[in-house]
């Protein structure tokens, strides 16, 4: 009786000193809009356990949220959410079939962030990149989308083939605390 | 509507809980509509129900601001967080927006 007790004991202490060093974990969903909020809860709540700062978890769900839109806008078209009211009924609007893929790992506290498309891609990166351009202004887009992704991610890459879709890899250190000071 | 509000001649549009491309067309094609409608010079952000926002959200305050910039108009933010306003600064905002403490 007395051994299995300190067996028992032994396994217990090995447990808490080796530590889960990587985790992992892919969703895929239709590229429509009522997913962009699913996506980034999703994250979210896959690296809350590192009891990251409420800074920490807006950045990286503003950089999901504009990698996963721009997926669903631009990759496959998709303009109009299900949220869309107004003079256009949604079935006016149609949805064009496509699935966005996020995968995550978690090594130690470095989280990387991959959103893969399979739409039309882009044509040119470098313009696309730069702060402010869009190609759809009529939508209201502000062509930021890559802009925060690069200032709240430490880490931005991005893999684009015309006509055969995009990845966005991100990367970045969560429990940093590092805080982008910004000029007033 | 309770989210679309005129106070004298301004426009007060209280934005949703999370601000992104899901509720974008919502908000503009309203706020649009009131703008076009019922004279409005200004426009007011309230961003105090707002827990998340992304650059579509900025879309929305550019959009709005270009279409009454032209008539002397001026847009306001009210109840801005710190994310928001960090994400203000990044998008060059600040310039075009008031942010009301």
């Amino acid at each position: 009786m007395s051994t299995q007790i300190v067996k028992t004991q032994i396994t217990k202490t090995q447990i808490t000193k080796t530590p889960v060093t990587k985790n992992e974990m892919e969703i895929s969903f239709d590229a429509i809009s009522r997913n962009e909020s699913f996506a980034r809860v999703a994250v979210a709540a896959f690296v809350a356990h590192l009891n990251p700062t409420l800074e920490e978890l807006a950045d990286v769900k503003t950089a999901v949220s504009e990698a996963v839109t721009n997926s669903i806008i631009h990759g496959y078209e998709n303009f109009y959410g299900y949220g869309r009211h107004g003079e256009r009924p949604v079935t006016e609007c149609p949805i064009h079939p496509g699935k966005v893929r996020l995968k995550c790992v978690l090594e130690g506290d470095v989280l990387h962030i991959e959103v893969e498309d399979k739409g039309k891609g882009i044509a040119d990166l470098e313009q696309a990149m730069e702060p402010l351009f869009t190609t759809r202004p009529e939508l209201d887009r502000s062509g930021m989308g890559f802009a925060f992704m690069e200032a709240f991610m430490d880490d931005l890459e991005v893999e684009s083939v015309p006509g055969q879709g995009t990845i966005v890899r991100m990367m970045k250190k969560m429990g940093s605390t590092a805080w982008i000071d910004c000029e007033e | 509507m309770e989210d679309f509000q005129i106070i004298d001649n301004c426009l007060m549009v209280r934005l949703p809980e999370e601000v992104d491309h899901h509720l974008a067309a919502y908000i503009c094609e309203n706020a649009d509509r009131f703008i076009l409608q019922q004279n409005v010079a200004h426009v007011i952000f309230d961003f105090e129900d707002t827990r998340f926002m992304d650059s579509s959200g900025i879309g929305i305050i550019m959009g709005r601001y270009r279409k009454i910039a032209c008539f002397g108009g001026r847009v306001y933010a009210i109840h801005v967080d710190r994310q928001i306003q960090r994400m203000f600064t990044l998008a060059g905002l600040n310039k075009i927006v008031e942010v009301l403490a």
